[in-house]
């Protein structure tokens, strides 16, 4: 409940901050808007906001200009979007709406573009610690520290067995890895199951606490990570490399040779063609059910807080039954979207662990003389 | 559209950072945990095999022990019963002694009171024979004061001497 109080607070700096700008009128609430960039990724960590100003971590700004080359600053610079630092900016609109863009005084288009102003905008190269990078950073720096702190109590005891047995949080992730590499890896994969156990829960892991620091509105979480379609696209590529890279014989066989009537094969390929598809549909389902499900999780939480703000045209008493219910709402989609950041590193995980268990199919005469 | 458009920064320090972590962690976290996870499992697999095992050894003592213990129970039952067979034969073959002891004693005890008897029969025959010596010859004195009546008998034991 505090944490939703939170939540509010953070969202009533943003009809303020609007307010700021458009003095007179009144204060429009843009949900879509609001919801967009709370959803995407920026520049700065917003944090709160006191009155009129809002609070925000600055975080570091690393581009590389096309011919001023590597610039390093923090986004403190930009005054939250309203200022220019050394020919960068936030665009405001456009294509690169909300990314840097660059300004560049260009000569050639000068010719030919008189009435245009005398520089063209361009994208540089931004490998900014935006706010879900320093978000991924941080989530991986303490993820990486607590499987280690687990892992070095299991270390200090290896060679006694009977020593081995730990308590409450050492136990708890424990029962989870266990849960995992029983439930899922073990029979998704099958006999060779041990040589992808580390990445499956380095995976599982990884999107699970993503997941659910995502949903903390407060600053260390709030970071919609698990829901950007740059982060899923990575974790689907490694499962793609891996599922390919150690892929049986019998497994580009099925895929370029499959079982099927000839005329499917040759002159024109069919099968060979679908079954190629599939090789990359896979890892793009991977890639786009986790983004859609946290993408859509976030988005439902801020619109039902957006009620609140948006019901209060409607009179006191309106706004007081329709908060109530916004805030009873977000509180059960909460809850939903727990489950749902476990469901999802699960089923990450579990759909991992059969792609890479077909990639291990062996050849089916051997598997006959196995029956017989 | 921006959402559906990966950002080529987020992208470069995602695979960094999944890189690091899987590096870090299938190397130093998760395999050191299953694996002494698996060994604790097979330690307590193990354990409990030996529990069973030792469970059944301690059977076969408990009741090799009852079996032990029902012999030396029948074993002091059959003790006991020929203590108690010795005991009567014993018992038995001392009265039979006792007896022919006493009938020995009896029977001594008797010729010795025969003897006795004997001895004292003698004795009173010896005794009677000299009374009666006595008496004959004070009878005899007296009888044979006179000459005549000494005479008479001389002869007659002459006479009778002769005739036999």
């Amino acid at each position: 409940m505090t944490s939703f109080l939170i939540l509010l607070f953070f969202f009533l700096s943003f009809p303020l901050f609007a307010n700021e700008e458009s003095h007179e009128e009144k204060p429009e609430l843009n949900v879509r808007e609001l919801i967009l960039d709370h959803v995407s990724d920026g520049y700065g960590w917003h944090v709160t906001g006191f009155g009129h100003k809002p609070v925000s971590i600055p975080l570091p700004i690393i581009v590389k200009g096309r011919e001023s080359g590597w610039h390093v600053f923090s986004s403190a610079r930009f005054h939250h979007g309203h200022a220019e630092y050394k020919g960068f900016y936030i665009a405001q609109d456009g294509t690169y709406k909300g990314k840097i863009v660059e300004k560049i005084a260009s000569q050639a288009r000068n010719d030919r573009d008189f009435n245009e102003a005398d520089y063209e905008v361009v994208r540089p190269w931004d490998f900014s610690i935006t706010k879900n990078a320093a978000s991924l950073l941080l989530s991986s720096i303490v993820l990486v520290c607590l499987i280690l702190y687990c892992a070095n109590w299991y270390k200090k005891r290896q060679g006694k067995p009977e020593a081995a047995s730990p308590k409450g949080f050492i136990a708890f992730v424990e029962m989870i890895i266990m849960n995992v590499v029983n439930d899922v890896i073990k029979p998704c994969i099958g006999k060779n199951y041990k040589r992808y156990t580390p990445y499956l829960l380095t995976v599982f892991f990884f999107i699970i606490f993503n997941n659910l620091l995502g949903l903390i509105p407060v600053f260390p979480g709030g970071a919609n990570v698990t829901g950007n379609i740059a982060i899923t696209s990575v974790l689907a590529l490694f499962t793609f490399v891996i599922v390919n890279s150690f892929g049986t014989k019998e497994y580009w066989k099925e895929i370029f040779w499959p079982d099927v009537p000839a005329w499917l094969k040759v002159p024109i390929p069919i099968m060979p063609a679908i079954e190629l598809v599939g090789v990359f549909t896979k890892p793009f389902a991977l890639m786009i059910r986790l983004f859609a499900n946290i993408l859509a999780g976030h988005a439902i939480v801020l619109g039902l807080t957006c009620m609140v703000f948006l019901t209060v045209s409607l009179g006191a008493a309106m706004n007081t039954g329709m908060s109530l219910l916004a805030v009873i709402m977000a509180i059960f989609i909460d809850c939903v979207e727990l489950l749902v950041a476990y469901i999802q590193a699960y089923v990450f995980t579990m759909l991992s662990a059969v792609f890479i268990g077909l990639s291990q199919v062996e050849a089916h005469h051997t598997k006959k003389e196995q029956t017989i | 559209m921006s959402l559906l458009t990966p950002d080529p920064g987020l992208l470069f320090w995602m695979l960094i950072a999944f890189g690091a972590v899987f590096f870090v962690l299938a190397k130093f976290g998760f395999p050191i945990i299953v694996k002494m996870v698996e060994e604790r499992k097979a330690y307590i697999d193990q354990s409990l095999e030996a529990a069973k095992e030792a469970n059944e050894h301690l059977k076969g003592i408990r009741e090799e022990g009852e079996q032990i213990l029902s012999e030396v129970r029948d074993e002091r039952a059959q003790i006991l019963k020929e203590a108690n067979e010795i005991r009567t034969k014993i018992v038995n073959s001392a009265k039979e002694q006792a007896h022919v002891e006493a009938g020995k004693i009896m029977d001594d005890a008797l010729k010795n009171i025969e003897k006795e008897k004997a001895l004292a029969v003698h004795d009173i025959r010896n005794q009677v024979a000299a009374l009666a010596i006595d008496i004959a010859e004070k009878i005899l004195r007296k009888n044979l004061e006179n000459k005549s009546a000494q005479q008479e008998l001389v002869d007659r034991l002459i006479a009778e001497s002769q005739l036999n």
